[in-house]
């Protein structure tokens, strides 16, 4: 909880939806994130993630619903709501034939900065993102990752209380990733309202006060990342098997020590189950030999996003990405 | 934290000087991307230069104008076709523009929205005066002058740039309806090719069979050449009996641009609202 936290709503939205054609890949979007708070935008790919964003910041208009932010209408007073938002897209949009440096002062011009002000700015946030060095190349000579922090620097220009990021880590190394996450941590403690995107639930937990699962255009579940793990349980033990008429003995010999019932995967000769805390991987191997399953590998790993897909929509994501 | 740039909330008079403060930030940012690659350079530089110089020397002596000779003839042509045909660096440029997502960066800031076509078309126009430059030294080399005062000069140039401007935001259209900068080239190609052609750029309209004379006579860039031509005291090598926008060119050709600006200002802001809001 920090001190800025106030019940204004930066970001809301009712009942938002975005179609093309007769297909909805948005529908029925409801999103109310208080000023000073982070919600994250969970989903794979295709779920509606960037078509929300790109709405919000009124580079999109939708076919249904509304959305305020910064307390102005997206539809109608888009110039308002642009003078106070910063936007990372998915896509870096950075200019490849100018210097880093000459990116962030034309977006620095163009918030009207001032052109000694956005020259300071761009030297500020250069090294904020580790590209002083870099600064006075063109960004076409830049690695993947140096783009994608020169975008994120872009989206700080103004400093805007209102800030849109579109899986901002992907294509990070974990370190510049780190770096990040702690940039954002320190925004959103000076007051800034953020609302992220991504496919990771680990950066979701890290960052998000409270987090909307997004699954084939409708948020299917919503909650802070305490509440949403405590449904999506804790960690997973998975027994690899060497012949499939063993899944069922297998699924049968975990379902005592699972919290939720197994899963089992004939294709993968895998069976799957949430266990509780207590269970250990002794344990786990005690009961298989019990019931005379051999295994071909038995182990232990923290829930997945793959693994909140499956107990929030009843399907595994590579299923819905199969079935688009 | 940074004051907010909130368009809505400022008088008329700032919100214009921040409109034209965006349109020379994207315009600096266009010339730059010339500095960092001039070859985009050749087609307002090497190739104006060689153009006047092929048709001055092959072309110069099998046709003959009435009135005077052939070079002072072909520079009045060759300087509007070469503007003319600039616009496919415009088209080109949007279109390439747009396929990439600096476009969403720009659409999400809180500027004007028409800076990004204005940017273009004033870089383009900073190019092309560069070109009427070129032209007019190559001119200058195989026997080219005015011969009507610098006043008449002078507004022949402005009449040529006038024209060139409208022309580019015809450009800016085009980059704009096409979904890939190559097709934009190759419109531009079929469009401008023959429109430049099918006038008196390069030889008098009198010589036109019946049909193809009067196409050529009612086309827009044959009143701006003969206006050019006029205007810098060349032979216009008018026949004797022209067609009505051949008789009253400049303000035929002045009346042109103001259309073309009056009808593709409007459509290419609107293409850009919609383009980008899918």
């Amino acid at each position: 909880m920090n001190v800025h936290r106030t019940n204004l709503p930066a970001i809301s939205a009712t009942r938002l939806g975005k179609r093309y054609g007769d297909r909805w890949v948005l529908r029925d979007v409801d999103l109310d994130v208080p000023a000073g708070t982070v919600l994250g935008l969970l989903g794979p790919n295709g779920a509606g993630k960037t078509t929300t964003v790109r709405i919000l910041t009124t580079l999109l208009r939708p076919d249904e619903g509304t959305a305020r932010v910064a307390g102005f209408d997206v539809a109608t007073e888009d110039a308002r709501v642009r003078a106070r938002i910063g936007l990372a897209g998915q896509a870096a949009t950075v200019d490849e034939l100018l210097s880093g440096r000459a990116n962030l002062e034309l977006v620095g011009r163009l918030y009207k900065l001032g052109s000694r002000a956005a020259r300071a700015r761009a030297d500020e946030l250069l090294e904020r993102f580790s590209l002083a060095d870099a600064a006075d190349r063109l960004a076409r000579t830049y690695s993947g990752g140096m783009r994608r922090r020169l975008d994120l620097a872009a989206s700080l220009v103004a400093a805007a209380p209102v800030l849109f990021l579109d899986e901002p880590t992907t294509g990070l190394d974990p370190r510049s990733r780190n770096e990040l996450w702690n940039t954002l941590r320190e925004l959103v403690d000076g007051g800034t309202t953020l609302l992220l995107t991504t496919q990771y639930l680990e950066e979701a937990d890290r960052l998000a006060d409270r987090i909307a699962v997004i699954d084939a255009g409708r948020v299917i579940a919503r909650g802070t990342p305490a509440e949403l793990k405590a449904r999506v349980g804790g960690e997973r033990v998975v027994v690899t098997l060497r012949s499939e008429d063993q899944l069922a003995a297998a699924a049968g010999a975990l379902a005592p020590l699972a919290a939720e019932p197994p899963h089992a995967d004939a294709g993968a000769l895998e069976v799957t189950a949430p266990v509780s805390n207590g269970t250990t991987l002794l344990g786990v191997v005690r009961a298989l030999d019990d019931a005379n399953v051999a295994a071909a590998d038995v182990g232990l790993r923290s829930a997945t996003l793959d693994d909140a897909f499956l107990t929030l929509t009843g399907h595994a994501t590579h299923d819905l990405e199969e079935a688009a | 934290m940074t004051a907010i740039a909130d368009p809505t909330t400022v008088s008329t008079a700032t919100r214009l000087r921040w409109a034209v403060g965006d349109c020379l930030a994207l315009t600096k940012r266009n010339l730059t991307h010339v500095r960092h690659v001039p070859e985009k350079l050749i087609d307002v530089t090497l190739q104006p230069l060689m153009f006047v110089l092929l048709f001055a020397y092959v072309f110069g002596g099998a046709i003959s104008v009435s009135g005077g000779s052939y070079h002072e003839y072909l520079m009045g042509g060759i300087i509007v076709q070469t503007l003319t045909f600039a616009i496919m660096g415009t088209a080109v440029g949007l279109a390439d523009d747009m396929g990439k997502g600096v476009v969403d960066r720009f659409r999400s800031l809180p500027m004007a929205r028409s800076a990004v076509l204005a940017g273009r078309t004033l870089a383009d126009m900073i190019a092309n005066v560069l070109a009427l430059g070129v032209l007019v030294a190559a001119g200058l080399i195989v026997g080219w002058g005015v011969h009507d005062g610098v006043g008449s000069a002078i507004a022949g140039f402005a009449l040529v740039l006038l024209f060139s401007y409208a022309m580019t935001w015809a450009g800016v259209l085009l980059g704009l309806l096409v979904r890939a900068p190559d097709a934009a080239q190759g419109f531009v190609f079929v469009v401008i090719f023959p429109l430049t052609f099918l006038a008196n750029t390069f030889v008098s309209t009198q010589d036109l069979p019946s049909g193809l004379r009067e196409v050529a006579e009612w086309n827009p860039i044959s009143a701006v050449v003969a206006a050019v031509r006029d205007l810098f005291g060349n032979p216009t090598g008018l026949p004797a009996d022209p067609a009505w926008p051949l008789q009253h060119a400049i303000p035929v050709a002045i009346a042109w641009s103001v259309a073309i600006l009056a009808v593709c200002v409007p459509l290419a802001l609107r293409r850009y609202r919609l383009a980008t809001a899918r």
